[in-house]
């Protein structure tokens, strides 16, 4: 008898569970202070727990730094820094940080378990977006450590001394090698703290630093909650601050070290604007907007929070983005095919369900895909708000999570002013297939990183930054040196 | 007799008087008013600050070659108009040696950024080999509306090297004079008044330091403050930058020329496009 | 009644960027189909292959074996469905409607002086009546790609339309052979005209081309597919032909037109893989996942 020739083989096809192996990791039950490549309990004698956002269980207890084991830190790594690391040769130290690039993507697979359960990212992004760019940031400024006459034709390149960084939790790993990596290169010593609720990946690059035998004090890493990274800004031998993260903190840190000799830099908040010309190629634009906005759950500094689309085709753009919202897989962090993981914390939960509020009391519409989200965790569905202007609230003021506000326009001076229409200048993107037209508008966007038909996109080579209260220096790239230079 | 010559301020291309209607008295080394010079207050820095921001459009966008043009004819009256700096100097109780050195050395920084504003950018932007198939560059953007108090010592030449780097970068300028020796100050406004740099482009005010500088620094539509040490007043200024992170630069080397006076006041912008591969047969899709 | 071309209403100039389509489809290419979904999303792929030989050493002995393969993939195994359909040459159509006659597996036929199209509408209308005469379920047409390229849109739409007509009852699969066509721009353009035109299936290639059915230029007839249907609610097929040999990259198709498309369109109504080699590889899968134990060629039979 032949086979059947059915013309539907199955009513539904649906993806089953494919979640990534956990069995490799190794995590300890209860972190130390990793202080002159020894871990070191905290004299506070505190530890605070980290959860992973999309079960709420507890991964590991996490040491709580306090006044004396910063001053600990600084103390080792103004050692390191006259002792050692600054009587090394570029290509001395550049050895080293090749090392750690090495030894970081031999454990990638590692690492990305370990970020997405401590983060709530889906598997894919810290698989195939965090770890990498992280090793590749190392292996980028690797290079540099004997080529910094290169650097800057306006200087001659010197170190600064001991560089105090504190990171965020949206990306936790490739924050710490942001910060680390063109510090070392550059010839100074570190003390780091990661964000209270994603200590993990850092402490893991702790051990690849200790067995990449990287001398003693180099790399300081302290956990803690924000009076650990206090300590950090007000201590009187540190002569560098960088800092991710809010306005509101960054303009505290900058308050902090007036009449200092430290100098700073700082990648702050973001609302950026993506455009959306209506000779854009519309399919992808929409692809950019999806990625602009729920890459990373919306926590990116510069998520393109802002859309605006041309009057004439925001009808098409906005089914098409509904369309395509429901296609999103929201849920388990750890499978392979989740789009959009937890969001970080129950406070960064609850702080997204307030704006979404605002939007709704504003009388904005609301639109969110219709996926089930898990019982338990910290999950919000992709939701986007039209009827927006520039005077409502969720226009105003950064979200960090995946919602997003549209708004129409007729001209092209209309979109350039309301663009720039915001105290941040970090991010922007332009969708049009119009050469001369992208020249324009990237020219007169206020913004440190302008996509023409692409967004989010990273690169150690790329230097990224922001305009006005989005805050100064750049990271990545050559401009990124110079931060870490006098 | 003499006339004696009331000095105004320059907003917007213009000399208006302050709008607060008070003066103070310059005198020269033996007590004799010299002129009298506007006491500027914190609406006619409103002012300047409203013209420069009018201006920033027009001269950020005119061309590098265009500005260094403009520059270098600022360079050419300043030459031009030597003697009379050299006497305001002097008549300030500068003597002539010194007088002329700084005249002298006034005109060699304008030429000298002159001659950067169509190569500053060549040298600081970088093309970023990035692992995926776009075209990403970073170039260098004027940062906006640069308040400068100028030093209080070498009064012309001060100003000269905090502005003209300003300037030359498509930055457009609000700057307070030295309060002691203001003169020059204004004279240089006439001379920029004359090498066609467009109105607003350089606001130069006079008057109290201790009551101008609080003002710009203030001021959320200036995007950076650039000064030499200011003593006291350095922490409070440095306190109001932080309200819409104004950069803050305080150069305490006395040799002030060099690039990074133009690229400090610059922002780093990094673009991003695709770079679509097509081909024939041979090609990937 | 035949349509007629009004470039007004159907073409509002849809530009595609290729690097965007790129990253969409590296997306489709990280989907994770394990398990269950993996066994059936197989099954699935069998029953939508177009199982093809177009070679000019086809003889009728060629076709009745390839036509036996379509009905008995793998016997051994029961409960494995059939193909969709085989693919020949109009000449052999009537040798495959014999072997065929017991079967629910169509009979597609290539039409339209394929493959490179240059010939006379006339002599390509009467190659399309002979194939749907012979009993063609299926009629596989291509373009004319130098009049395309010429940028005489109306010809290429009045011919798909002609060509429609003179299908009677068979569906019309239109062939755009994106190969020749050189840019995405140009794939979606051909796509919105055939489907104006009224295609009932849309086509990549005729696998004599080299690149055929990547996934990008799939995806960009998707796009097209899914703004018509959005637009009248017709629906239109998809049939992706030529460099499509193995289970892995037919599943990424699977994703891709669920994703784009919906489950709606995951059935051989909807879509179809033009392939000759692909089968097999399907069935070593089906094995492998079923037995654990990876296959070898020799036990699964070449026709």
């Amino acid at each position: 008898m032949a086979n059947t020739n059915s013309s539907k083989i199955a009513p539904e096809w649906n993806y089953s569970p494919a979640p990534e192996n956990t069995h490799h990791i190794r995590l300890e039950k209860k972190y130390q202070l990793f202080i002159n490549n020894e871990w070191v309990a905290p004299s506070s004698k505190k530890y605070f727990p980290t959860t992973n956002p999309a079960t709420e269980e507890v991964l590991a207890e996490i040491a709580w730094a306090n006044d004396a084991d910063v001053d600990k830190a600084v103390k080792a790594a103004r050692k390191a820094y006259r002792e050692v690391w600054s009587k090394l040769s570029g290509a001395e130290k550049g050895r080293y940080i090749y090392r750690i690039a090495r030894m970081m993507q031999e454990r990638a697979r590692e690492f990305a378990v370990i970020e997405s359960l401590d983060s709530g990212k889906p598997i894919r992004e810290s698989r195939d977006v965090d770890i990498p760019l992280a090793c590749n940031h190392f292996f980028y400024y690797a290079g540099w450590a004997d080529k910094l006459e290169y650097a800057s034709p306006a200087k001659n390149p010197e170190s600064l001394g001991v560089a105090g960084q504190i990171i965020p939790w949206n990306f936790p790993l490739l924050m710490a090698a942001w910060k680390i990596a063109p510090a070392l290169a550059a010839g100074n010593t570190v003390v780091l703290k990661p964000a209270e609720t994603t200590s993990l990946t850092a402490l893991k690059l702790a051990e690849i630093i200790q067995d990449a035998g990287l001398p003693a004090g180099v790399v300081n890493i302290v956990t803690g909650h924000g009076d650990t990274g206090a300590a950090i800004v007000n201590h009187p031998d540190v002569d560098k601050i960088a800092f991710t993260g809010s306005t509101n903190v960054g303009k505290i840190i900058q308050r902090a070290i007036i009449g200092t000799r430290k100098k700073s830099t700082l990648e702050l908040g973001g609302k950026s604007a993506n455009i959306i010309f209506d000779d854009a190629p519309i399919d992808q634009a929409v692809e950019g907007i999806v990625n602009g906005i729920f890459f990373n759950q919306g926590h990116v500094c510069c998520a393109g929070s802002r859309l605006f689309v041309q009057e004439n085709v925001a009808e098409r753009v906005i089914q098409k983005l509904k369309s395509r919202m429901e296609s999103l897989y929201v849920g388990d962090p750890l499978d392979k095919n989740t789009d959009i993981g937890a969001i970080n914390s129950k406070e960064q939960l609850q702080t997204i369900q307030k704006y979404i509020r605002i939007g709704k009391e504003e009388g904005a519409e609301i639109y969110q895909s219709g996926c089930t989200l898990p019982s338990k965790g910290y999950f919000c569905r992709p939701t986007l708000f039209t009827g927006v202007s520039q005077s409502h609230v969720i226009a105003q003021e950064e979200i960090f999570g995946p919602v997003l506000t549209i708004q129409t326009f007729r001209t092209l001076d209309e979109v350039i002013q309301k663009a720039n229409n915001s105290p941040y200048g970090l991010a922007a993107g332009v969708w049009t297939d119009k050469g001369s037209r992208i020249f324009n508008l990237t020219t007169k966007l206020r913004a440190g990183v302008v996509w023409a038909n692409t967004y989010n996109k990273f690169d150690p080579v790329s230097p990224f930054g922001g305009y006005k209260e989005s805050g100064f220096g750049r990271e990545g790239g050559i401009h990124g040196l110079s931060a870490y230079l006098k | 007799m003499d006339i004696l010559k009331t000095y105004k301020i320059y907003i917007g291309g213009s000399f208006p008087r302050t709008e607060s209607g008070r003066y103070y008295p310059i005198a020269d080394a033996t007590g004799k008013t010299l002129a009298n010079v506007c006491l500027s207050s914190r609406k006619d820095v409103r002012n300047a600050v409203v013209a420069a921001r009018k201006a920033f459009g027009g001269w950020s966008e005119k061309t590098a070659f265009n500005r260094g043009q403009i520059l270098y004819r600022i360079a050419e009256m300043l030459d031009g108009r030597k003697g009379q700096f050299i006497d305001e100097l002097m008549d300030q109780g500068i003597s002539k040696s010194k007088a002329e050195k700084e005249v002298e050395q006034s005109v060699d920084r304008v030429v000298y950024y002159a001659g950067w504003a169509d190569k500053y950018q060549q040298v600081a932007s970088s093309v970023n080999p990035v692992s995926s198939s776009h075209f990403n560059f970073s170039a260098l953007e004027p940062m906006g509306i640069i308040g400068i108090i100028a030093p209080q010592e070498n009064s012309l030449l001060g100003l000269i090297e905090l502005a003209i780097p300003a300037i030359c970068g498509g930055n457009t300028a609000v700057v307070v004079a030295s309060e002691s020796y203001p003169l020059c100050s204004i004279t240089f406004a006439e001379v920029l008044h004359s090498s066609d740099v467009p109105g607003g482009v350089v606001n130069i005010l006079t008057g109290k330091v201790a009551e101008l500088a609080p003002a710009l620094a203030g001021h959320m539509d200036i995007n950076a403050l650039v000064s030499c040490p200011l003593g006291e007043l350095q922490t409070s200024l440095a306190l109001s930058c932080v309200e819409n992170l104004k950069r803050n630069f305080i150069y305490t080397d006395p040799n002030r020329q060099g690039l990074n006076f133009i690229t400090d006041l610059q922002e780093v912008k990094t673009t991003w496009h695709p770079i679509e591969s097509i081909g024939g047969a041979t090609s990937s899709y | 009644m035949r349509k007629s071309f009004d470039p007004t209403t159907m073409l509002s100039h849809i530009t595609v960027d290729k690097v965007g389509v790129e990253e969409r489809v590296a997306r489709f290419q990280t989907r994770s189909i394990k398990s269950e979904s993996k066994l059936q999303g197989l099954k699935m792929v069998l029953n939508m292959i177009d199982l093809t030989t177009l070679e000019g050493k086809d003889t009728p002995g060629k076709v009745q074996q390839m036509c036996y393969k379509a009905q008995h993939l793998h016997d051994v195994h029961p409960g494995l469905p059939c193909v969709a359909a085989v693919c020949v040459y109009p000449s052999m159509v009537g040798t495959a409607k014999k072997a065929l006659s017991n079967s629910s597996v169509k009979i597609a036929s290539v039409s339209t002086a394929f493959p490179s199209g240059q010939s006379t509408r006339e002599i390509k209308i009467s190659d399309t009546k002979f194939a749907a005469d012979e009993g063609a379920d299926e009629i596989d047409m291509v373009i004319s790609r130098g009049k395309f390229l010429a940028g005489e849109h109306s010809f290429v739409f009045d011919e798909i339309a002609a060509i429609k007509e003179a299908c009677g009852k068979a569906r019309l699969k239109v062939i755009l052979e994106t190969g020749e066509l050189s840019t995405l721009d140009n794939v979606r353009l051909a796509s919105d005209i055939a489907i104006h035109a009224g295609a009932d299936f849309i086509k990549t290639s005729t696998g004599k081309i080299q690149p055929a059915a990547t996934m990008q230029v799939t995806y960009t007839m998707l796009m097209a597919i899914k703004d018509y249907f959005d637009k009248t609610g017709i629906m239109v097929g998809m049939k992706p032909a030529g460099g499509i040999s193995t289970s892995k990259l037919a599943l990424h198709n699977l994703v891709m037109v669920k994703e784009v498309l919906g489950n709606a369109w995951l059935s051989n109504d909807w879509f179809r893989f033009g392939a000759s080699s692909l089968a097999n590889d399907v069935l070593m899968q089906i094995i492998k996942t079923e037995t654990g134990l990876y296959q070898s060629t020799d036990y699964f039979s070449i026709d």
